[in-house]
C-alpha cells in the first residue's frame, strides 16, 4: 500500500536545540498512526510543521508520492491537512455552523448565505455523529462535542489526514468513547488519523502503527501486535521502566488514626452546583485518596468549596478534628489546606513569573516582617522546593513560561510545601505532564503522604486511581457513590460507581 | 532594567538635541520649571501606574485634580476653612474617590474603564457645581501654602533653584518604590496583574489588593491637585487637569508599563514623565508651533512603544528555544 503522507528526514533547529532531527514517519491511507513520546520529544513541532505552522529546516514531505510544499495553514487546508489542537480553537460567541465555516463562508458578494453554510454543516454533523442545530452557539456544547464539532469543521474541509493532538485530554470517559467511535468509523472511510497521546491505553484501542519519538528522533515503531505498555515506555524513555507496585505493597504498615480527629472531614457538604447532594467523607493522616468519577460528577467543584474559591451553600468542614469557616482561599491555607488546581496555566502558576517568584508566593505572607518580603527567605524556599522536586530550570530567575509542563506542575505544587499544609488536595495532578514527570509527581505524592499529609485528589485517569488511591471516593452527578477499600478498587468497581450505581 | 536604561537614553537625546539647538534650554529658569513640571506630573503618573500593573485604568485623574482643587480654594478663600482642614477635606475626597472606585470595580465587578470614565464626568460636573463654575484663586493670601508648590531651595552643585516640589515627588516616589518591590503587597499587586486567578488561588486578597492600588492612585491625583491649583492660583473649574489622565497614563506606559498588566517600575515611570515634559518643553522652546504638540509627543510614544515591542519579540524568538 503506498502511503498517503510520508515525511522524510525532517529536521528542525530552534536557537539552542535541535527540535527534531532527522524525522521520517509515513501513514496510510484510513490508517491510525500514534505518534507518542515525552514532553519535548517533537511531537509538537512535527505536527505544527506538517499543519503548516511552522516550516522545517531540511527535509521533505510527500503527499501521494508527490512533494509538497507546506509553507502556511492554509496550504495544509487545502492540501487537507488539518491539526485538531488539544486546546479548542473556536470561537464559542459564533454558532456551530459559523465555525465549521470560518473563513470560507459560502458567499453572495459581501454577503453570508446561512442557509447553505447550515445544511451543509448538518451533513458533516451527522458524519461525526453529533446531534446538534447547526445554529447553536459552541459556548453552550460540552468540551467532548465542542471537539468533535472541530472534527466537523475539518471534514468539511475534505481534510484527508487529520492531526489530532491528545484529543481527550479533557473529555469524559462517553466523550471518548464517542471519540473513538467517530475515529474509527472515519478509518472505514478513508480518512488518516495522526493521533498524538500520553495515554498509553488509547494508543493500545486505536493504533494500527505506533511511532515513538524521543529527543527529537525516531526511536523506534511498534506495529499493532507489538504495541504493549511496556514496549512502548522501553522507546518512549530509552530505558526499561518497571512500573512500581503501590506503596502499600511496599511499605509496611501506615498510620492509621480514629476519625475523631480526621485530617479532613466532611460533613453535609453542598455545593452551589449540585445543591440537592450532600457530601460526608473524611481522610486520615498519611492517607492518599483518590476521587473518581466522568467528568462533570461535581469533583472540581467539591475541591472549590474545600479551598474556599466557591461558598459552601451548607455543611462542615473539620481540620484535625477543628471545625473551619472558611470564607477564601486565606482561610483555607490557614487552616491547612493546599489546592494544586487542575488548570496550571490559569490557576496554577504564573507564567510570565519567575520560578522563585512563584514558588514564594503562598508563603510570602507568612515569612514577611511588617509586610517587607524577605529575599534571603525566598531564596531558601525557592531553592529548597527546586531541590526537593528535582524541577529542571536553568535559574530561579527563568520565567516559568519556559519550563516544560511536568516542571511548572511541580511549581504549582511546590509553592505549597513550605507552608507545611496538612491536607494536599490536587485536581487532575498529571494531565498533560510527560510519563517521567508523571512518575516524580506519585514519588512527591507518596513522600508527603508518608510524611503525614493528607491527599485527596481528583483524577480522571483510571491507571492514576488504581495505582496511587488507598481509598477511593467515586462521584457521579454531585454525589457521594461509593467509596473503596484498596483490596476493592478495580477498573470495573469504579465505574460501575461512577456511572451511578451505588455501592451495595 | 533593560527598559529603564531605553527610556533613559530617549531622555538623554531629547534633552542633549533641544540643548544644542537652544542653548536657552538650559538656563536656569527653564530647567527649574521643567523640574517642577515633572515633578508634579510624576505624582500622578506614579499614581496612574499602580491601576495599570493590576491590569486596570483611571481616567477620572483629571477630573479628580479638578475637583480638589476647586474645591481647596473655595473651602480656603469662600468657606474661611482653616488650611489643616481643608487639606484634610480634600485628601479625604480623594481616598474615597479612591475607595468607591476600587470597591464598584471589585464587589460590584465593574469595569475600571467605565466605573473611571463615570468618575470623569462626575467630578468635573462637581467641581462646576460647587464653585458655580467660577474661576477660583488664592490671591495674593496663603503664601505660605503656595510655597509648597511655587518654593524653591537651593542645592549644592544645582545651577538652579529646586523646586519645593521635587522634594515631595521624591519622597513620595521612593516610597512608591519600596512598596512596590520591597514589600509582599508590591508583589501581590505584581502577580494579580498577571494573572488574578492564579493570585487569588495562592491565598492573595486580590480584591484588598486592588482597592489599595485604586485608593493609591486617587490619593496622589489629590496631592497632585492640590499642588498644581496652589501653582497655577487662577483655577478653571471647568479646565484643571483636563487631559492629565492621559499624559499620566501616557508617562506610565513610556516608562515601562503594560496596560496587560504586572509590569512597572516607579523609576521608569518618573523618566517617562521627564520625555513627557521636555518633549513639551522643546517644542516651546524651539518655536515648533505649538499646534504640534499633541501629535509629536504621540508619535514619540508610539515610536517607544513599537520599539518596545520589537525588542521583546527579538528576545522572545531567542527564547522560543523549545517547542
Amino acid at each position: 500500500m503506498n502511503p498517503l503522507l510520508q515525511v522524510r528526514s525532517l529536521s528542525k533547529r530552534f536557537p539552542g536545540v535541535l527540535a527534531l532531527e532527522s524525522v521520517s514517519l509515513s501513514v496510510a491511507q484510513g490508517e491510525v498512526l500514534a505518534v507518542v513520546g515525552e514532553n519535548g520529544a517533537g511531537k509538537s513541532t512535527l505536527m505544527k510543521i506538517l499543519a503548516g505552522v511552522q516550516a522545517p529546516d531540511t527535509g521533505e514531505v510527500l503527499l501521494n508520492g508527490e512533494k509538497v510544499h507546506i509553507d502556511s495553514v492554509r496550504t495544509a487546508q487545502r492540501l487537507g491537512i488539518a491539526l485538531i489542537h488539544q486546546e479548542l480553537n473556536l470561537a464559542d460567541n459564533l454558532s456551530v455552523a459559523a465555525n465549521i465555516f470560518l473563513g470560507r463562508e459560502p458567499r453572495a458578494g459581501w454577503f453570508i448565505r446561512r442557509l447553505d453554510t447550515e445544511s451543509a454543516s448538518t451533513a458533516v454533523l451527522q458524519q461525526v455523529g453529533l446531534d446538534v442545530a447547526p445554529r447553536t452557539l459552541v459556548s453552550t456544547l460540552s468540551l467532548g462535542r465542542q471537539q468533535m464539532v472541530e472534527i466537523a469543521k475539518a471534514l468539511s474541509a475534505n481534510a484527508r489526514v487529520l492531526i489530532m493532538d491528545e484529543p481527550t485530554s479533557s473529555l469524559s470517559q462517553h466523550e471518548t468513547d464517542a471519540l473513538f467511535r467517530v475515529i474509527k468509523d472515519l478509518r472505514r472511510r478513508g480518512v488518516s488519523i495522526i493521533y498524538i497521546s500520553h495515554r498509553l491505553g488509547e494508543v493500545k484501542q486505536l493504533a494500527d502503527r505506533v511511532v515513538v519519538l524521543r529527543d527529537g528522533k525516531n526511536a523506534g515503531e511498534l506495529s499493532r501486535e507489538e504495541v504493549s505498555h511496556d514496549n512502548l515506555v522501553r522507546l518512549m524513555v530509552g530505558r526499561s521502566f518497571e512500573i512500581p507496585r503501590h506503596r502499600l505493597e511496599t511499605q509496611s504498615g501506615k498510620p492509621k488514626a480514629t476519625s475523631d480527629n480526621s485530617a479532613l472531614a466532611v460533613r453535609q457538604l453542598r455545593t452551589a452546583v449540585f445543591p440537592q447532594h450532600a457530601l460526608d467523607f473524611s481522610i486520615e493522616r498519611g492517607e492518599i485518596v483518590g476521587v473518581a468519577g466522568l467528568v462533570g460528577a461535581g469533583r472540581t467543584e467539591m475541591l472549590r468549596v474545600l479551598f474556599g474559591i466557591d461558598p459552601a451553600i451548607s455543611g462542615e468542614i473539620l481540620i484535625g478534628g477543628q471545625a473551619q469557616l472558611i470564607r477564601g482561599p486565606r482561610d483555607a491555607i490557614d487552616a491547612g489546606l493546599a489546592l494544586v488546581p487542575e488548570d496550571r496555566k490559569q490557576q496554577g502558576v504564573i507564567l510570565e513569573m519567575a520560578v522563585r517568584e512563584n514558588l514564594s508566593l503562598a508563603s510570602l505572607r507568612r515569612d514577611s516582617r511588617g509586610g517587607f518580603l524577605n529575599g534571603a527567605c525566598e531564596r531558601s524556599i525557592a531553592e529548597e522546593a527546586v531541590r526537593a522536586l528535582n524541577i529542571k530550570t536553568p535559574s530561579q530567575r527563568q520565567p516559568v513560561q519556559y519550563l516544560s509542563g511536568g516542571n511548572q506542575q511541580k511549581i504549582a505544587l511546590g509553592k505549597w510545601l513550605a507552608l507545611k499544609p496538612r491536607v494536599l488536595l490536587l485536581d487532575e495532578p498529571t494531565r498533560g505532564i510527560d510519563v517521567g514527570a508523571k512518575q516524580e509527581i506519585y514519588k512527591i505524592m507518596e513522600q508527603l503522604a508518608a510524611d503525614g499529609v493528607a491527599i485527596l485528589f481528583v483524577s480522571s485517569e483510571m491507571e492514576e486511581i488504581l495505582r496511587m488511591s488507598d481509598r477511593a471516593l467515586v462521584m457521579h452527578q454531585g454525589r457521594l457513590t461509593g467509596e473503596l477499600q484498596r483490596h476493592e478498587l478495580s477498573e470495573e468497581a469504579v465505574m460501575q460507581l461512577a456511572t451511578g450505581k451505588s455501592s451495595p | 532594567m533593560k527598559k529603564i536604561f531605553g527610556i533613559l537614553g530617549l531622555l538623554v537625546f531629547v534633552i542633549v538635541v533641544t540643548a544644542i539647538k537652544e542653548p536657552n534650554f538650559l538656563n536656569a529658569y527653564n530647567l527649574q520649571n521643567t523640574v517642577r513640571w515633572t515633578s508634579l506630573f510624576s505624582l500622578i503618573a506614579i499614581g496612574v501606574s499602580f491601576v495599570i500593573i493590576t491590569g486596570g485604568i483611571d481616567l477620572s485623574i483629571g477630573s479628580t485634580i479638578g475637583l480638589v482643587g476647586s474645591l481647596l480654594a473655595y473651602l480656603l478663600t469662600m468657606k474661611g476653612w482653616s488650611v489643616p482642614a481643608a487639606l484634610a477635606a480634600v485628601m479625604l475626597m480623594s481616598l474615597a474617590i479612591g475607595l468607591a472606585h476600587g470597591l464598584l470595580i471589585t464587589k460590584m465587578r465593574l469595569q475600571p474603564f467605565i466605573v473611571t470614565l463615570c468618575g470623569l464626568l462626575i467630578y468635573r460636573g462637581l467641581s462646576r457645581l460647587i464653585t458655580n463654575d467660577q474661576s477660583q484663586g488664592f490671591g495674593n493670601s496663603f503664601e505660605g501654602l503656595r510655597h509648597l508648590a511655587i518654593g524653591t531651595f537651593s542645592l549644592p552643585f544645582v545651577p538652579f533653584a529646586v523646586p519645593f516640589p521635587f522634594l515631595i515627588t521624591l519622597v513620595v516616589g521612593i516610597l512608591a518604590a519600596i512598596f512596590l518591590n520591597r514589600t509582599i503587597y508590591g508583589r501581590y499587586l505584581l502577580a494579580l496583574g498577571r494573572n488574578e486567578t492564579a493570585a487569588r488561588y495562592s491565598g492573595i486578597n486580590t480584591d484588598a489588593m486592588k482597592m489599595i492600588a485604586y485608593v493609591i492612585c486617587s490619593v496622589l491625583a489629590g496631592l497632585g491637585g492640590i499642588l498644581f491649583s496652589l501653582d497655577l492660583n487662577s483655577i478653571q473649574p471647568s479646565g484643571l487637569g483636563e487631559f492629565y489622565e492621559l499624559y499620566a497614563i501616557a508617562a506610565a506606559v513610556l516608562g515601562g508599563c503594560s496596560l496587560r498588566g504586572g509590569e512597572g517600575s516607579i523609576l521608569g515611570v518618573i523618566i517617562g514623565t521627564a520625555v513627557m515634559r521636555v518633549l513639551y518643553n522643546a517644542i516651546n522652546i524651539l518655536h515648533i508651533p505649538t499646534h504640534l504638540e499633541f501629535a509629536i509627543i504621540g508619535a514619540v510614544i508610539l515610536s517607544g512603544v513599537i520599539v518596545d515591542e520589537l525588542v521583546k519579540r527579538l528576545a522572545a524568538q531567542r527564547r522560543a528555544a523549545r517547542p
